[in-house]
């Protein structure tokens, strides 16, 4: 058949998978998440409380499902700074039914297709249009806020029925909210869908190299659109979740909460030049940030500081591994 | 070191010379710091037993290079010889890991671009890589504009330079056009007015004449002898033969990173040229096969472009080679792409069997059996951050997969089975692309489209960079594909390869079809006539 | 030529302010007088200032998120050294300001040019941290207008010639800024890092200490700006000027700054940021909520954003000689 023979096989692997797993970013950084419990747990007596456990994790669910969808984009090779005003237009509309007398699931119904809406809206600027993403979602960043600016102004809007708000503060079974199972059901559907599917391939190899991956038949511009879609429906299920938590809505709802997320994608070892990343590094950056948050609040830190650990953390995950081979080179030379 | 005839630096010799010239001279004379002695002065610019390496590769193997004032080396090497790492390391890219540079007889390190700059060394390259959305004037002084009071930038005089340093090339370039709004061999000209612009006393022509039109051309080489009699050094890489006999004084050979040889143009003959940069013969390297194509699969019908090609028409039979030959920019790649459905034609059919197909997108493309590889490899070609497998399954994950979800062992399956077809020599199916060399890259591109058993298989410069062994391994396999009955269009500007491979070519200039031809026709001297568009050739 | 001056960017943004004026006026003559304009300019003043840095940071293909954290923590420094020792000449306090800015804009630029991090993640993660850092010094405290010294507060306010020091200093800074990057050396290495970066490294051009210097010059002038903003307001506390990087790079945008890297213009950024400042003050004087203002913005981003690519997409190579414009 072949030019010349066959009787040489290349083989598959070199490395098996677990041992790939066990050199990995996530591998380090789950060390630096039982670090951060270990370290708590001295730190506070009121730490290893289960109750206290479990409202730590409202610190992050809600990011996390933001940083799931945006984590796909991201790798994806594109961003979008918008979900935090996506959440607080969403937030708002969901306000505005409530007034006229809407029930909980004509609620969450608004609130998901208000997400669905704002993510085509990006998705068609930056697809379509051909427009960097990063500007385009810094302009629907003002105007979607803007918008539940100019609906609110200085006002709130309150009165979310009983059944509305459990999405945000119920519990399913003893210390376990809702929201932290839905973070975990969502956790594995993104991860099935990046490490396991069709989709989830063309997704890395467009982050790789959006050329190529056109020029291999990929639809590039339709898994983009999706990929923007998909961010701001889980940005409308933030909303929802938030909303109910916080029983109102006010304009600055969710304000700064773009920064977190990528934060969180960031640190969970997605590129932000696109094409690599894993969802669990997503899961694990979630609790990482949570219990520094939720020690750092048990010594009595107040939030704004904690701002500072969490930048600091950005940049050093980012800055550690590139010192250290820069330092490595320079040994060898 | 061989004497020989050489031109006088300052131009002291009788010689007709245009007005604009004498211009040139002036501030030429000055940009010289040369000996004017009776003795032969030895070389401005030689390097000796450089070695590069990257990661993987030996670039460089302790190779040799002299380049004499007044004279123009050429330097002669395949893809792949090192001629473009010597480039990066004349002009301060990369650093050599050993050997020595010597400036007028004086070891010197060049650590970055600016330092090469500064010892007067200046490249016009292969791509013009200068600035679009900057002026004519300015893109001639970037990094060394004249200065004036605080150290601010003398536009006044500046511009003044500019306009001198065009006019004394006889190019009518208004300063203040944007470079975005030039032709490519008006950027050509401010290229080489830059490395005019320093006190440049080696030149480097990567590949200068690659884009230019035959007048074009003429007026470069005009421009490399004022170079000459300016007094400067020159080194010329280029791979048409005739360029090389009709302006060099000397040449250098270098194969896979390895000096070869060196001497003066006038002694060495072309034949055994083409020895030392192959190494061999480069006869009976094509395979001999018996064209028997079979019934017509690809009917392509009037295809147009506002910009790039015009009135494409032809028809490709099952089991037939075509070429498409023509001069780099006619066009070839830029229609491969618009029938591969990257860009949209603005008039223009596709029929399939007989059936008329729309083909909107490569996804289009490759479900109706049409399958390109392209020129530019890294970048178009193949994925190199992800591993093999992945590569050449990507597109046909929907073959390999179940319902969405992936099924790795499927997918080693399908690529062990293309990658065994191709003889790729890779140390395990996940290693990344990147880490492969040329010709097993170009093998991953090619088996990547054969796994989604194409009709029609477009290879647009297939064997471009990719060392001797795997080139002809390339040309057997394409001569397999078309016996099996895959139809092959086969893009190329290598003459030997068209002429070798295909059973038709369709010569291509400034986006039409100069000709068709088969047969008796098919000879170096009709191809290059037509691509050329030298008179007679219309017949 | 003309044609082009005509479609430029400056030439739209002077008409579409000189538009956005007339409408105004026709209803509300006294919104163009010559005093409300300057006092127009006079509050627009600040975003002029961070936009003409943000400029520079843009044109070599990065960004800078942190300018307004930069901004609010070199204010509460200052305010905060002015409290402690309100005897501190104003003239010291103006360098304390510019160098402690330059210092944090060299901070990023160091991570951008020496550890090749992302200029967005940079600044993410210094606009988090300065914030932080003025929580902590201040300890969530404000510093009120009866800590400062009266110097320290007439300062910006000052008039000169009828206009006030604020908008004397934005003037000489869009003027030096204009002369810096027509015809400083490292105006036009920004300009051509940022249009080319490849070429760039091959003229010799060290892209990476090009974009160091961009982000020093932003974080100078979002220093400046600190005191200026502190004094004027006459209150330093945590969140000053919170979410002004948006404006300020929407200023950007519209003012023709391609994010692309490589082209814009000193007068276009200038436009840019006087189109918002006219419209934040038109807004109360013709009866909107200022809360239209986000969203009006917002538009206006996505507006400039979508010409600006068009009017730089990139030409094909054009290989039919009909095709081709004579030369």
């Amino acid at each position: 058949m072949s030019a010349t023979g066959t009787d040489r096989v290349i083989p598959d692997r070199l490395q098996s998978p677990f041992q790939r797993r066990l050199k990995s970013w996530e591998t380090l950084l789950l060390a630096v998440a039982v670090a951060i419990f270990v370290l708590n747990s001295f730190a506070s007596p009121y730490f290893l409380n289960a109750w206290n456990l479990s409202d730590a994790t409202f610190n992050f669910t809600e990011k996390a499902m933001i940083a799931f969808a945006m984590a796909l984009l991201v790798i994806s090779g594109e961003i979008d700074l918008s979900v935090a005003s996506i959440i607080a237009l969403a937030s708002t509309a969901m306000g505005a039914a409530v007034q006229i007398g809407a029930g909980a699931p004509a609620l969450i119904a608004i609130g998901l297709v208000v997400g669905l809406a704002c993510g085509a809206f990006n998705g068609v600027l930056v697809t379509i249009m051909g427009l960097p993403s990063i500007v385009v979602t810094i302009g629907t960043m003002s105007l979607f806020r803007g918008i539940a600016y100019i609906v609110l102004g200085d006002q709130a809007y309150g009165g979310y029925p009983p059944d509305f708000t459990w999405f945000g503060r119920g519990y399913v079974f003893w210390v376990i909210s809702f929201e932290l199972v839905l973070f975990f059901a969502l956790a594995l559907v993104f991860g099935v869908v990046l490490h396991k599917t069709n989709f989830g391939r063309s997704v890395y190899a467009i982050g790789n190299n959006p050329t190529g991956a056109l020029f291999s038949g990929i639809r590039v511009t339709r898994v983009k659109f999706i990929l923007f879609l998909l961010t701001g429906l889980m940005s409308g299920v933030a909303a929802v979740c938030l909303t109910g938590r916080l029983g109102s809505t006010r304009p600055s709802i969710a304000q700064g909460w773009e920064l977190e997320v990528v934060t969180m994608v960031v640190l969970g070892g997605v590129s932000i030049l696109g094409g690599s990343g894993s969802i669990p590094g997503v899961v694990i950056a979630a609790f990482v940030m949570g219990l520094v948050t939720f020690g750092l609040g048990l010594l009595n830190v107040p939030g704004i500081v904690m701002s500072i650990f969490i930048g600091l953390l950005l940049i050093g995950v980012i800055a550690a591994p590139r010192i250290w081979t820069r330092l490595r080179s320079r040994a060898a030379a | 070191m061989t004497g020989g005839p050489r031109d006088d630096p300052a131009g002291r010799l009788p010689r007709p010379m245009p007005a604009s010239v004498t211009g040139m001279q002036m501030h030429a004379k000055d940009m010289t710091a040369e000996p004017r002695g009776e003795t032969a002065p030895g070389p401005v610019l030689a390097l000796d037993g450089i070695v590069k390496t990257f990661p993987g590769v030996r670039a460089l193997d302790g190779v040799h290079l002299a380049l004499h004032p007044g004279e123009v080396t050429a330097l002669v090497g395949e893809n792949g010889a090192g001629k473009s790492t010597v480039v990066k390391i004349l002009t301060g890219i990369y650093q050599p890991d050993g050997g020595e540079i010597r400036l007028d007889g004086s070891p010197v390190r060049f650590p970055t671009a600016q330092a090469a700059s500064e010892a007067g060394i200046t490249a016009i390259h292969q791509e013009t890589v200068l600035f679009d959305d900057l002026t004519v004037a300015e893109n001639i002084f970037v990094g060394h504009a004249p200065r004036g009071r605080f150290g601010l930038i003398d536009w006044r005089g500046l511009k003044a330079r500019a306009r001198e340093i065009l006019d004394g090339i006889g190019a009518r370039i208004d300063p203040d056009t944007r470079l975005r709004d030039l032709g490519i061999a008006s950027k050509h000209l401010v290229a080489i007015a830059r490395a005019l612009s320093v006190e440049a006393r080696v030149v480097i022509m990567d590949e200068p004449t690659a884009a230019l039109s035959h007048k074009e051309i003429e007026e470069l080489y005009e421009l490399v002898e004022q170079l000459k009699r300016a007094g400067k050094a020159i080194l010329f890489i280029s791979h048409k033969f005739d360029e090389i006999f009709r302006i060099a004084d000397r040449y250098t050979v270098f194969r896979d990173g390895a000096f070869i040889a060196e001497g003066r143009i006038d002694e060495v003959g072309h034949d055994d040229l083409v020895k030392m940069m192959v190494g061999r013969s480069v006869d009976a390297i094509f395979p001999a096969r018996a064209a028997d194509p079979g019934d017509t699969v690809l009917a392509v019908d009037g295809f147009c472009h506002p910009t790039e090609f015009d009135g494409i028409s032809f028809t490709l039979r099952r089991g037939e080679i075509l070429g498409f030959y023509g001069l780099v920019g006619a066009g070839r790649s830029e229609f491969m792409q618009a029938l591969f459905g990257i860009t949209a034609p603005s008039a223009g059919s596709v029929s399939i069997d007989g059936a008329p197909v729309r083909i909107a997108s490569p996804a289009d493309a490759v479900r109706h059996g049409i399958v390109y590889v392209p020129e530019d490899r890294g970048r178009q070609g193949a994925i190199t951050a992800l591993p093999i497998f992945q590569n050449v399954t990507l597109p046909s994950l929907a073959r390999t997969s179940r319902r969405g979800f992936l099924r790795m062992a499927e997918e080693f399956a399908l690529a062990r089975e293309y990658t065994a077809r191709l003889d790729l020599r890779a140390a395990a199916l996940d290693a990344e692309v990147g880490t492969l060399s040329g010709g097993n890259q170009q093998k991953v591109v090619i088996a990547k489209w054969l796994a989604t058993k194409p009709r029609v298989i477009i290879l647009d410069e297939p064997t471009k960079g990719i060392d001797i062994g795997s080139k002809a391994a390339v040309h057997a396999f394409m001569a397999e594909l078309a016996a099996q009955g895959l139809a092959v269009i086969m893009v190329s500007s290598e003459i030997p390869e068209v002429l070798g491979m295909s059973d038709r070519v369709i010569v291509m200039r400034e986006g039409r079809m100069a000709a068709e031809l088969h047969g008796g026709d098919l000879t170096p001297e009709t191809l290059v006539r037509h691509a050329a568009g030298i008179e007679g050739a219309a017949a | 030529m003309i044609a082009r001056l005509l479609t430029s960017r400056e030439a739209l943004l002077t008409g579409a302010i000189a538009l956005l004026l007339v409408l105004i006026a026709s209803r509300f003559p006294a919104f163009v007088e010559p005093g409300n304009l300057a006092s127009v300019f006079n509050d627009t003043a600040p975003l002029i200032l961070l936009a003409l840095g943000q400029m520079a940071v843009i044109l070599t293909r990065c960004i800078d998120l942190s300018v307004a954290a930069n901004l609010a923590l070199t204010g509460m420094v200052v305010a905060m050294l002015n409290a402690a020792a309100p005897g501190v000449p104003i003239a010291v306090i103006l360098v304390l300001a510019v160098a402690l800015g330059a210092l944090m804009g060299m901070v990023n630029g160091i991570l951008v040019w020496k550890l090749d991090i992302p200029p967005i993640v940079v600044t993410l993660g210094t606009m988090t941290i300065f914030r932080g850092i003025i929580f902590v010094i201040s300890g969530g405290d404000w510093v009120n207008s009866h800590e400062m010294s009266a110097a320290f507060k007439a300062f910006p306010r000052a008039e000169i010639l009828g206009l006030p020091v604020l908008s004397w200093i934005a003037l000489t800074v869009i003027a030096a800024f204009g002369l810096f990057m027509a015809r400083a050396p490292l105006g036009r290495a920004f300009f051509a890092v940022g249009g080319n970066p490849h070429a760039a490294v091959y003229t010799g051009l060290n892209v990476g200490r090009a974009q160091f210097w961009a982000f020093t010059v932003s974080g100078a002038l979002a220093g400046l700006t600190g005191y200026l903003w502190v004094s004027r307001y006459a209150v330093a506390y945590v969140d000053i000027a919170g979410g002004f990087e948006l404006e300020v790079v929407a200023a950007c945008v519209i003012g023709g700054i391609s994010i692309a890297g490589g082209i814009g213009s000193v007068g276009g950024t200038v436009l840019g940021a006087l189109f918002l400042g006219v419209i934040k003050n038109a807004l109360p004087v013709v009866n909107v909520s200022p809360f239209w203002q986000l969203a009006i913005s917002g538009t206006a981003i996505l507006i400039a954003v979508a010409m600006n690519a068009r009017a730089s997409r990139r030409k094909g190579r054009v290989i039919l000689k009909r095709a081709e414009a004579p030369a």
